[in-house]
């Protein structure tokens, strides 16, 4: 036994060595990171700041003019107006506003709205349909001088000003990490296997589990490291809470690394080159981030892919990072969740043993 | 016929019925091979003969289809890992790390070989000291020369002390002065008490081997001593033209009944009779092309072997 560490130790050693030599693995240690950290908690929200909205005031009444003077208030909406439909409309054509309100000639009799919005970005129109919508109802209510119809207190709970970057930060640990790991796995393996390295190291006495155990090993620290950096960038520099308990979080991320590996481990049993192994890397990789809940909830998914989401290890490590920051749960709170990641890991690594011998 | 170890030493390696089919495909179609203690076996044949699929067996790398192998009394087939702690291995191919230095690619050896401390350390210099790579140890192997590498190569395969030492095609791409270099150090690690089998279809260095084994497409056509071999190929039946013979001579003397084939080598004619043909008729019979004073018996090399044998077998089949 002793003996067998002492050969997974000089493994070791060399790989951390290889590892921290090779200008492109350097690149894949810190660049993805830093550059999601950056893409995510900056530039990517859901929010609606500053849309431009055109107007088109046919009725020309007090009350036309009050609702106006309500949109371009608070900073929302950034206010174009209009003499008529077909001027707005062009102004729609050419995107240079996303959404037009249009208060007909019979509004002071008929109090009616027309809002038009830029579908060909249906992401965008529905925000600002329902921003614009909402923003109107209150007004007119308000000026009225009636209560809205029915009071609704909305109070979203565990990120109440609904940052955007709450809600991406943390997912972007999960997705670093995937990357990051996947890729790093699947290039060390198929770099001895192209370099012919391999047939050098099969000829020594080296177990099996020791040769993948030198490759898995040096990788998640790498993923540890990354998860550190930013827990610590998004905490420090963000703002973002962690309520919930580090060790959910540890044991969480060594599960997801467990099944992150298993796939890059995977994906190197089909691949002869390096080139081959980071193409395939990033086909694995797409379908995993569009079906795991990062950006698009599951819930809104279609049956099929719905089912897809069950065996996709992200899916469940997203759940335990969100709750680890924003909900303060637990180790206790995701047992599923962990059980599921140890599953599909050790599928994933027995899979791959099995084509690899 | 010469594929037995030399007697009176116990074999180091001994390899029985070695079958290796990759599908329909079949590489290696039954090899037996013997290697005592002390000795250089050259394994010897042209690219695709089925040497390296042997080694790879050999090895315990490359499981065979069928046929057994003992290596220093261990059943490579059974227990390649215990295999590989007494064999070392050097690839055509080189198969170390370029971004490693010397010394790094030899520590991991080492470690991986078992050795620690004191001894790894030890061990790395002997190696280091042994192949005159001394002055490279902090070198990234992928700087080496070719020929340096080569003994990087080595130096990885002999830290462990092996009992059968694997070398496939050790010298290729390697400049005369290392390739000399390489063998004497092949004859002293013989000299210690190591069996090593050599691949290579450099005809001229097959000389340097104890005893030698010819591969034609996944068999053993001939095994034996170099001039046991050598003595296979009837007397006179290959001749060499002296002097530069120009193109018209060589046309008329292939064309010839009695000649086999005329092929330019070293600035000279070399001239295969054809097998069975007798070769002062033969030369009688070219007389009018040549003088005969001109076209004189060659001592035959390992080709002129390969090629007798490979027509006696012809000759067999038709």
């Amino acid at each position: 036994m002793s003996a067998a560490l002492a050969r997974l130790a000089a493994l070791l050693a060399k790989e951390a060595r290889q590892l921290l030599r090779d200008p492109r693995m350097r690149f894949f240690l810190v660049v993805p990171p830093l550059f999601q950290l950056v893409v995510f908690g900056y530039a990517a929200t859901f929010e609606v700041r500053h849309a431009e909205v055109g107007v088109v005031d046919l009725a020309r009444s007090e009350g036309s003019r009050a609702l106006v003077a309500a949109l371009g208030a608070g900073g929302r909406f950034r206010l174009h107006v209009y003499r008529g439909r077909a001027e707005a409309a062009g102004a729609l054509v050419r995107g240079e506003v996303r959404a037009v309100v249009v208060f007909p000639h019979d509004f002071a009799r008929r109090p009616r709205v027309q809002v038009l919005a830029d579908g060909s970005d249906s992401n965008s129109a529905l925000l600002v349909l329902g921003q614009a919508g909402r923003l109107l109802r209150t007004a007119w209510a308000a000026r009225a001088g009636a209560a809205p119809p029915l009071a609704v207190e909305e109070r979203p709970w565990f990120n109440q000003a609904l940052e955007d970057r709450w809600f991406f930060v943390p997912g972007v640990i999960a997705n670093v990490v995937l990357i990051t790991v996947l890729v790093l796995t699947a290039m060390a393996v198929v770099r001895e296997r192209e370099g012919g390295t391999l047939e050098q190291l099969l000829v020594a006495p080296v177990g099996r589990l020791e040769l993948v155990l030198g490759k898995l090993l040096p990788v998640a620290a790498v993923g540890l490291a990354d998860v550190a950096l930013i827990v610590a960038v998004g905490v420090g520099l963000f703002g973002i809470p962690f309520r919930g308990e580090p060790l959910e979080l540890l044991a969480g991320t060594l599960l997801f690394l467990l099944s992150a590996q298993g796939l890059g481990l995977l994906v190197s049993t089909w691949s002869a080159t390096q080139r081959q192994a980071l193409l395939l890397s990033f086909l694995v990789i797409m379908p995993l981030v569009v079906l795991s809940g990062f950006a698009f909830p599951i819930e809104n998914m279609p049956g099929p892919a719905q089912a897809l989401t069950w065996a996709n290890p992200l899916r469940y490590y997203l759940v335990v990072v969100r709750g680890a920051f924003l909900k303060g749960t637990g180790l206790a709170d995701h047992p599923f969740e962990l059980g599921m990641m140890a599953a599909l890991g050790a599928a994933a690594v027995a899979a791959s043993l099995a084509r690899l011998r | 016929m010469g594929l037995e170890a030399r007697s009176g030493t116990a074999p180091l390696l001994v390899a029985r019925g070695l079958v290796r089919r990759f599908g329909s495909f079949t590489a290696v179609a039954g090899v037996d091979l013997e290697l005592a203690a002390g000795e250089v076996f050259g394994l010897l044949g042209a690219n695709g003969a089925g040497k390296t699929t042997t080694i790879r067996m050999l090895c315990g790398t490359l499981a065979p289809t069928a046929g057994s192998i003992v290596l220093d009394g261990i059943d490579v087939v059974r227990r390649p890992r215990a295999a590989r702690a007494r064999l070392g291995y050097a690839a055509q191919r080189f198969s170390l790390y370029g971004d490693l230095t010397v010394g790094e690619n030899l520590g991991l050896y080492a470690g991986l070989y078992g050795l620690r401390g004191a001894a790894r350390r030890a061990r790395v210099r002997w190696a280091l000291e042994a192949l005159g790579l001394a002055p490279w140890a902090g070198t990234p192997a992928a700087r080496l020369p070719p020929g340096h590498r080569r003994r990087l190569a080595l130096a990885a395969a002999v830290l462990h002390r092996p009992r059968v030492l694997f070398l496939d095609e050790p010298t290729s791409g390697v400049d005369p002065l290392a390739r000399q270099r390489l063998w004497e150090l092949l004859y002293r690690l013989a000299g210690e008490g190591a069996a090593i089998l050599v691949t290579t279809h450099h005809m001229e260095e097959a000389l340097f081997c104890d005893r030698l084994a010819l591969m034609h497409e996944g068999r053993v056509i001939a095994a034996g001593a170099p001039d046991d071999l050598r003595a296979r190929v009837p007397a006179g039946t290959v001749l060499e033209l002296e002097g530069a013979g120009d193109g018209g001579v060589r046309a008329r003397l292939a064309a010839r009944p009695e000649v086999a084939e005329v092929v330019p080598r070293a600035g000279r004619l070399r001239v295969r009779l054809r097998p069975g043909a007798d070769p002062a008729a033969a030369r009688a019979a070219l007389a009018p092309l040549v003088a005969p004073a001109r076209l004189v018996p060659a001592e035959p090399d390992f080709e002129d072997v390969f090629v007798a044998l490979l027509a006696a077998r012809g000759e067999a089949a038709a």
